[in-house]
């Protein structure tokens, strides 16, 4: 029992528990809290395998900004004090039912396969490699998916701001044979 | 690090990945929803450089997915709020039982 | 014999008038549309006697024996080879002469109407309704073929239904037409399995292949026709007393009589045309028809003869009760059409053994315009007075002279007074029961006696009674009303003179009557004794018939309520068929019918209420059932799949 296998059960340990709560939590602002500890934890992971890009980028996206994101939401959806409906009991009973089916079944299938290394040798995952792989053109040149992905953020930036724009005020016709015209708010989605 | 066998990693990674579907069919809330489809993003990228750390040392491939899944996974759950903020807006309320009527 | 060429016109003006007058008469002004339908009708009458003159008098008779001629046929619906529905015209001595009363008394009810219906605003429309009466009358007398009479035979009831609701704004009329309708149509159910028994046995639905099939004793159609038997009759006799039934639903017969009475609702001169000189006669002339084949069978004979008798004198003894003008009229008209059946049903066949069959279409005759003369008279007392009720009339032999004189004179004809035409008809009809049945006979002379006596108490009543009796206004009988009333008091006073029996007879051969004066006597004296009775009761205002009906008491009350044959036809209806199998069968429709439908339904509906949860739009459950699926997918690939 090295320190790593500790260190490793450790932290998968807690990115279990941290999942656990973030989905049965009643108080939607801890819930997003539970969130961001596993993040942070499979983070921890990632360090553990010597993939620090990778765990930097999983802190710096995803617990900087999507869990931050969600709890700007939280806020804007004036949540954050209520407590959580518990949902009906049928479907804990049911969703339990099929999470322990579906991984029996999944872990089954992946604990009795061999899975045989083709070679050896440790992962050399050093930034300067990453970046010349990135943007490299030739065969496992990654700039052409590098690009893509950066008009799809282009896309997802645009998307955003026009589905949750606020329209402004219009009459709505028909209405107009009541003398004042009314001012609705709508979600007319008419692009 | 070689001593833990693959089978442990994605021992976790399955948990967590179950953990984020319990999560998706029981909560009510949509961004307690997105929540968990995130946990599900993120057991799928340790699978990810799971599979390249053990098998496949010498290359990168498992490492770049992971990248772009978290990438990708920003942009999405950005545009998700701003559907949720939309849907907060007609409906007054972010219950997923409250979004049913099939229609605009 | 192409004579008889015109005689397709006879029935086909008036339907042309029909047409013409139904469908352009409103615009027609004035009187435009009553002036056409009585100019088609001349012609048509004038067609009519051309062609009874023709066949009477210059070609008819063949070898000393009437012809029965067929001058039009035409095939239209054939069943079977031999079997099919041919509309033609048959020209023999009956129907020549129902040719002859039908145009003539329905120029005469044209002509007052002309008159009376003045002013009326819908009164086009009544001048196509006659003239679609007309039409099928014309076509039932010169049917064919047994199912053309039927299918004129609804057109008459038709027209008369239109005819007697032609009032349609009083309740009581539009009950009255459907009552007259339903009855007859209810008759008519008999005569068409009579005439679908006909038609099987004969194999054929002609008049003249029927006859001559039934009547040929060795025929195997005739054998098979009178040996199958059911209940211990002969098909025959079912037959022909189903057919009888028919006729006797139209006829107003005991115990179809119901309507008849009720039919006088309309307006006067279509009680006149239709219920007193030609459509009630149809059931007559039926059987009249198929004489020769109810001279074959004793027993359809006697139900003819006992229907008769029965309703001749029934009806005799109601109308001495009655106080509405019209409907003594009716019941009078009743039973002078039994006399005419109980004729038929005494009679024989052939020769002088048939007299009942002469002295029943003699009486036809006669009657046809003693009885539209009556309608008539009434009509005019009814358009002065303004009331139906005697109570109200009286005293009108002073302010109505004209129409007063031709009452009488119709009056006397009835009751059997000689030299007018009802004595000599009257007195051929009682000599035949003389000769054949002298029950039947006895009830003959009684009857005579009442008829006397109802006639003549209407006629006081209304004419003389109340000395003081006086009017607001002056009747303005129109001149046209006049000369309908003159013209048929005419042939009131001279059809008896026409010697019958030289022109019909039962087989066609010609005979002559003796005048039996002796037998005349007791009649005659018992006519005398009625006229009397009613001028000592009625001539002078008294008491004395109330007295009269007091003392009779129960009896008095049973005959005025027509015998409660009405009640009783109610009650059966009501309470049996209605509740018995109206109600039931409503259930069914409703519960057992209706329910499987709806059954049907709400199990659909429930079936997809089930199942609509598939589609609810909540997100959750469509992950469920997508990982469910994907599960089971894994699960039957990797474990089930070899």
């Amino acid at each position: 029992m090295s320190a790593s296998s500790i260190f490793f059960y450790f932290v998968s340990a807690f990115i279990l528990a941290m999942g656990l709560l973030a989905v049965t939590s009643k108080k939607i602002f801890r819930s997003a809290i539970w969130l961001l500890f596993c993040l942070v934890g499979i983070a921890g992971l990632f360090f553990w395998m010597q993939l620090q890009f990778l765990a930097a980028v999983q802190i710096v996206v995803y617990a900087g900004g999507i869990v931050v994101l969600i709890i700007f939401s939280i806020f804007l959806t004036q949540k954050a004090g209520t407590d959580l409906p518990k949902p009906a009991t049928r479907r804990i009973i049911f969703s339990i039912l099929a999470t322990l089916l579906g991984f029996a079944l999944t872990y089954t299938i992946i604990a009795r396969h061999p899975f045989s290394a083709r070679d050896t040798g440790p992962l050399n995952a050093r930034v300067n490699e990453i970046g010349s792989q990135m943007l490299g053109t030739g065969r496992d040149g990654y700039a052409l998916p590098f690009e893509v992905v950066s008009i799809l953020l282009l896309a997802a930036m645009i998307g955003c701001i026009v589905i949750a724009m606020k329209t402004p005020a219009i009459n709505l016709p028909g209405r107009e044979k009541k003398g004042e015209p009314e001012k609705l708010e709508t979600n007319s989605m008419t692009v | 690090m070689s001593q833990i066998p693959l089978s442990h990693i994605l021992f976790v990674s399955t948990a967590l990945f179950f953990i984020g579907m319990y999560g998706f069919f029981t909560r009510r809330n949509m961004i307690t929803m997105l929540m968990s489809v995130e946990l599900i993003l993120n057991s799928v990228n340790i699978n990810f450089v799971a599979f390249n750390k053990y098998l496949f040392p010498q290359k990168m491939e498992g490492l770049f997915f992971a990248l772009f899944i978290i990438t990708i996974a920003a942009a999405e759950a950005a545009v998700a709020i701003a559907i949720i903020i939309n849907l907060y807006r007609s409906h007054r309320s972010v219950d997923i039982e409250d979004a049913d009527e099939m229609k605009y | 014999m192409n004579n008889y060429e015109y005689s397709i016109y006879i029935p086909l003006l008036p339907l042309l008038s029909f047409l013409i007058i139904g469908l352009f008469g409103k615009k027609f002004p004035g009187r435009l549309a009553g002036i056409l339908g009585t100019l088609v009708l001349l012609a048509v009458t004038l067609f009519s006697m051309y062609v009874a003159y023709e066949y009477f008098f210059v070609n008819g008779k063949q070898g000393g024996i009437y012809q029965h001629l067929v001058p039009y046929k035409f095939n239209w619906l054939a069943f079977s080879p031999g079997l099919s529905i041919d509309m033609g015209i048959t020209l023999d001595a009956i129907s020549a002469m129902m040719l002859v009363v039908v145009s003539l008394v329905s120029l005469m009810v044209h002509v007052f109407s002309l008159d009376y219906m003045k002013g009326e605003p819908r009164f086009s429309v009544y001048y196509s309704f006659l003239s679609l009466f007309t039409f099928s009358m014309l076509g039932l007398v010169v049917a064919s073929n047994i199912f053309q009479i039927y299918i004129f035979w609804e057109l008459v009831g038709i027209s008369s239904y239109l005819l007697i609701g032609f009032y349609y704004e009083k309740p009581s009329a539009v009950a009255a037409a459907k009552k007259a309708f339903i009855v007859t149509r209810f008759a008519d159910l008999g005569f068409l399995i009579g005439i679908l028994m006909l038609a099987f046995y004969a194999g054929s639905l002609d008049f003249e292949t029927i006859m001559k099939v039934l009547r040929d004793g060795s025929s195997p159609q005739s054998i098979a026709i009178t040996s199958a038997s059911f209940l211990g009759f002969s098909a025959l006799t079912w037959a022909l007393v189903l057919v009888f039934a028919g006729g006797a639903g139209k006829s107003a017969m005991f115990p179809l009589h119901i309507w008849l009475p009720d039919a006088m609702e309309g307006p006067t001169p279509v009680s006149a045309l239709i219920h007193a000189a030609t459509m009630v006669v149809a059931g007559v002339y039926l059987v009249a028809r198929l004489f020769p084949l109810f001279s074959f069978n004793n027993a359809a004979l006697e139900v003819v003869t006992f229907i008769g008798t029965l309703s001749a004198l029934l009806a005799a003894f109601i109308a001495c009760t009655q106080t509405d003008i019209k409907r003594v009229l009716a019941y009078s008209t009743m039973s002078q059409i039994g006399y005419m059946m109980f004729a038929l049903g005494v009679s024989g066949y052939g020769g002088e053994h048939g007299l009942g069959y002469t002295a029943s279409l003699f009486h036809l005759f006669t009657h046809a315009f003693f009885k539209s003369l009556l309608f008539l008279c009434a009509g005019a007392v009814i358009h002065f007075v303004h009331s139906n009720d005697m109570k109200d009339m009286g005293r009108l032999a002073k302010w109505m002279p004209l129409t007063h004189l031709c009452f009488l004179i119709a009056c006397l004809s009835i009751a059997g007074v000689p030299p007018f035409s009802g004595f000599f008809s009257k007195e051929e009809i009682l000599s035949a029961a003389y000769e054949h049945h002298k029950f039947v006979y006895v009830v003959g002379v009684l009857t005579a006696g009442l008829t006397s006596f109802y006639m003549f108490r209407l006629y006081f009543s209304v004419f003389w009674n109340k000395p003081d009796k006086v009017y607001d206004h002056h009747a303005h009988t129109g001149w046209m009303m006049k000369f309908a009333l003159v013209f048929l008091a005419g042939f009131t006073g001279v059809s008896g003179f026409v010697p019958f029996s030289t022109f019909i007879s039962s087989d066609g051969v010609p005979f002559a009557t003796a005048n039996k004066w002796m037998q005349s006597l007791l009649p005659v004296a018992l006519a005398i004794t009625g006229i009397a009775t009613a001028y000592f009761l009625y001539f002078r205002e008294s008491s004395t018939p109330e007295k009269i009906a007091q003392s009779f008491g129960g009896i008095y009350r049973t005959i005025y309520r027509k015998f409660y044959i009405d009640e009783l036809y109610l009650f059966v209806t009501r309470k049996i068929i209605f509740n018995g199998f109206g109600r039931p069968a409503a259930w069914i429709d409703k519960h057992v019918v209706d329910g499987a439908m709806n059954g049907v339904a709400k199990l659909t509906a429930r079936f997809s209420n089930l199942i609509k949860g598939f589609q609810s739009g909540q997100l959750q459950t469509y992950v469920m059932y997508f990982f469910a699926g994907v599960a089971g997918l894994t699960l039957l690939i990797i474990y089930l799949w070899k």
